[in-house]
């Protein structure tokens, strides 16, 4: 396996609606901050690949356009996932064991502000017998979070406790959306959206945009002091048939996590992609997190979730803090799917 | 909801795109199976070697990837196994006073099926309560043939 | 349970979808379409390739920068090639034969598509000269539906080596 590190990182602010700028002009600069930081010509980048959702944006092959802000001339190797752009990024590690091409460009974006985002995710469910329900994602999310109360894994107050803990962590976050003191207790007074979840359990509306550079071996010890090196990385899903899933259990997550090698050395800190606070109790319980990772300190997407790049956004913060010197070992987690279907894992570690 | 979410675009340029797409598809055997069943206000379901009957009806069973085409009755009374209150209904939801989404295992099925339940009182709510299908007098082979589930006693 | 071997399966089904999006053009577009309000062309230049782009999107495909100068551009332009459309189709909004061509205006790099009209169809050429024909001001939209179509203008057409590059 050719050795292969996170060597920059950018992010676009998280907002709730961002009324003049289109995706590409969230994008461009997000790009062209990470391909600075990495220290490589921009043409000389191996290969592109991005993660974005038509049915989001309402706009067909959004991620062509795209490609205005990114520079696809002379002709570049790009490729697409219909995904958050962590799993772009699981395509461009792929990609790099190759050996042809040493570094490459991944990026994410969407604006879901334009669209009704839990009535566009209900058609990911199956087209057939499920998605002519109308079922909208907050409600599949709050079906599994009544499974955990009732089976006893979490209570509504430890859900306010996620909720207000990532606020407050958030502070500390500038490209955070969602940020501020709330009193847990003062949370559980408001009233349910789909019950049990209130509007605090759920990650907010978000537009944004985020990009990583990747590189290997040499060419990131040479560009980068701290290259994160991506020791382990895998994704994993659960049955699309929702009423044959143990919800109060991931098992993709645990698989994941497990061939990712979480289970390997300590992990000090964990970004995880808990678009629900009960959601976060169970990814911990799944990849065997205690008290001794520091959970989600960006606030986690519960402070902002710009869909399509917040998964890729969780790996370059778990990525920065190797950057930075401030840990050896971290791990960052997507997912995609209604209550957790689809889990990516992956463990960074500085050298 | 038109005007209120235009409020925040004001002054700038915008416009509503509506997406549409009709649709038709193609469902095979199976699935055309179990929407045969609900437009006779019967629920259908796959059966797999091992014993398990599957509703929603699966092609393949998920535990060997076998082809399943052995076909399954089951009642359209069973239990809630986990259920969500929706105090103010979208546009999309299938009810439009506040009802629970649920999952629900029919009685002889192994799996659960989404649906709503027009429990009237969100205290009526509990994993375990039995359920029984509202049909549709007019029924066109779809899942909302069934228009809900309705509490039931025993 | 009862046997269900005597349901015949349905073959297929609808499943309609309708969603609506609140789309704003971005900041680049936006200025292009107040522009076509005021009856005016607005291109924007690359500030490392120099090309003008025509409609502008914001950034330049090959250099991936903002393109933020604005160049008011003529109404004029070269038809580079177009084809005659024959066929009927749905919707169609115009009277068959048509033809559809890509002009570039003076002062663009970039051709784009639109339709001509005001002559014979076999007489359209490629190089040949045309200017814009736009709706009554009252009747503009922020939109390239402002522009009806091009006409000829009767100036000489323009040499191959002119416009060949846009081909």
């Amino acid at each position: 396996m050719r050795e292969v590190a996170v060597i920059s990182f950018a992010q676009a602010p998280s907002v709730r609606r961002d009324v003049l700028r289109n995706e590409v002009e969230i994008l461009m600069p997000v790009v062209a901050e990470a391909v600075e930081r990495a220290g490589i010509p921009r043409a000389e980048i191996g290969f592109t690949v991005s993660g974005s959702c038509d049915y989001m944006g309402g706009i067909p092959f959004s991620f062509v356009t795209a490609l205005d802000g990114v520079g696809a001339w002379p002709p570049i190797q790009e490729s697409h996932v219909e995904m958050d752009g962590a799993w772009a990024l699981a395509e461009a590690f792929v990609r790099l064991q190759h050996g042809d091409v040493d570094s490459a460009l991944v990026y994410g974006f969407g604006k879901s502000s334009v669209g009704d985002l839990p009535d566009v995710m209900n058609l990911q469910t199956d087209p057939y017998v499920v998605a002519p329900l109308g079922c909208d994602s907050i409600s599949m999310a709050a079906l599994q979070a009544r499974a955990m109360i009732d089976a006893g894994i979490c209570t509504e107050a430890q859900m306010a406790e996620v909720a207000a803990r990532s606020r407050r962590d958030a502070i500390g976050n500038p490209y955070a959306q969602v940020k501020g003191d709330s009193d847990p207790r003062a949370l559980l007074g408001q009233p349910y959206i789909s019950s049990p979840l209130r509007k605090h359990d759920c990650a907010p509306i978000s537009d944004g945009a985020s990009a990583v550079v990747l590189a290997v071996g040499d060419l990131a010890r040479k560009l980068c002091k701290r290259p994160a090196w991506i020791r382990g990385i895998d994704h994993r899903i659960d049955s699309q048939n929702l009423g044959s899933r143990d919800l109060t259990q991931s098992p993709s997550t645990r698989i994941a996590g497990e061939n990712a090698g979480t289970g390997k050395g300590a992990i000090e800190v964990a970004e995880l992609y808990a678009p629900f606070t009960h959601q976060e109790i169970l990814l911990r319980r799944e990849l065997g997190l205690d008290g001794n990772t520091r959970i989600n300190p960006s606030g986690g997407v519960l402070a902002g979730n710009p869909m399509m790049a917040a998964g890729l956004i969780r790996i370059g913060e778990a990525a920065a803090w190797i950057h930075r010197g401030e840990a050896r070992r971290t791990l960052a987690h997507a997912t995609s799917g209604p209550c957790l279907q689809q889990n990516l894992v992956c463990v960074l570690e500085g050298e | 909801m038109t005007q209120d979410k235009a409020k925040h675009y004001e002054g700038v340029l915008w416009a509503v795109h509506t997406l549409e797409y009709p649709y038709t598809r193609s469902v095979g055997q199976v699935i055309g199976t179990f929407l045969a069943g609900l437009k006779e206000g019967r629920v259908l379901g796959t059966r797999t070697p091992s014993g398990k009957v599957l509703v929603p009806p699966s092609e393949f069973d998920p535990e060997t990837g076998a082809d399943l085409t052995e076909i399954a009755e089951v009642s359209d009374t069973g239990a809630v196994t986990t259920w969500a209150w929706v105090p103010e209904p979208r546009a999309k939801h299938p009810l439009r006073h506040a009802f629970a989404w649920a999952l629900i295992r029919l009685d002889g099925a192994d799996t659960a099926m989404l649906h709503a339940v027009d429990a009237g009182d969100p205290a009526r709510m509990k994993a375990g309560m039995r359920v029984k299908a509202r049909w549709r007098d007019s029924r066109s082979g779809s899942i909302n043939d069934i228009e809900c589930f309705v509490p039931v006693e025993g | 349970m009862s046997d269900a071997s005597d349901i015949q399966p349905l073959k297929g089904i609808t499943t309609p979808i309708s969603l609506d999006y609140y789309i704003t053009p971005g900041q680049a577009t936006a200025r292009f379409l107040k522009g076509i309000m005021e009856g005016r062309l607005l291109g924007q230049r690359c500030p490392k390739c120099r090309k003008v782009y025509m409609p502008p999107r914001g950034s330049c495909a090959t250099c991936a920068v903002p393109t933020e100068e604005e160049v008011e551009l003529s109404n004029r332009g070269t038809v580079t090639t177009f084809c005659i459309v024959n066929l009927p189709f749905y919707g169609q909004a115009v009277e068959i034969p048509y033809v559809c061509a890509s002009i570039v205006l003076d002062g663009a790099d970039l051709p784009f598509f639109s339709m001509i009209a005001e002559v014979p169809v076999e007489q359209v050429r490629m190089g040949m000269r045309v200017e814009a024909v736009w709706c009554d001001p009252a009747e503009r939209k922020p939109s390239l539906e402002s522009i009806k179509y091009f006409k000829p203008t009767g100036e000489p057409d323009m040499p191959y080596e002119s416009y060949k590059e846009h081909l």
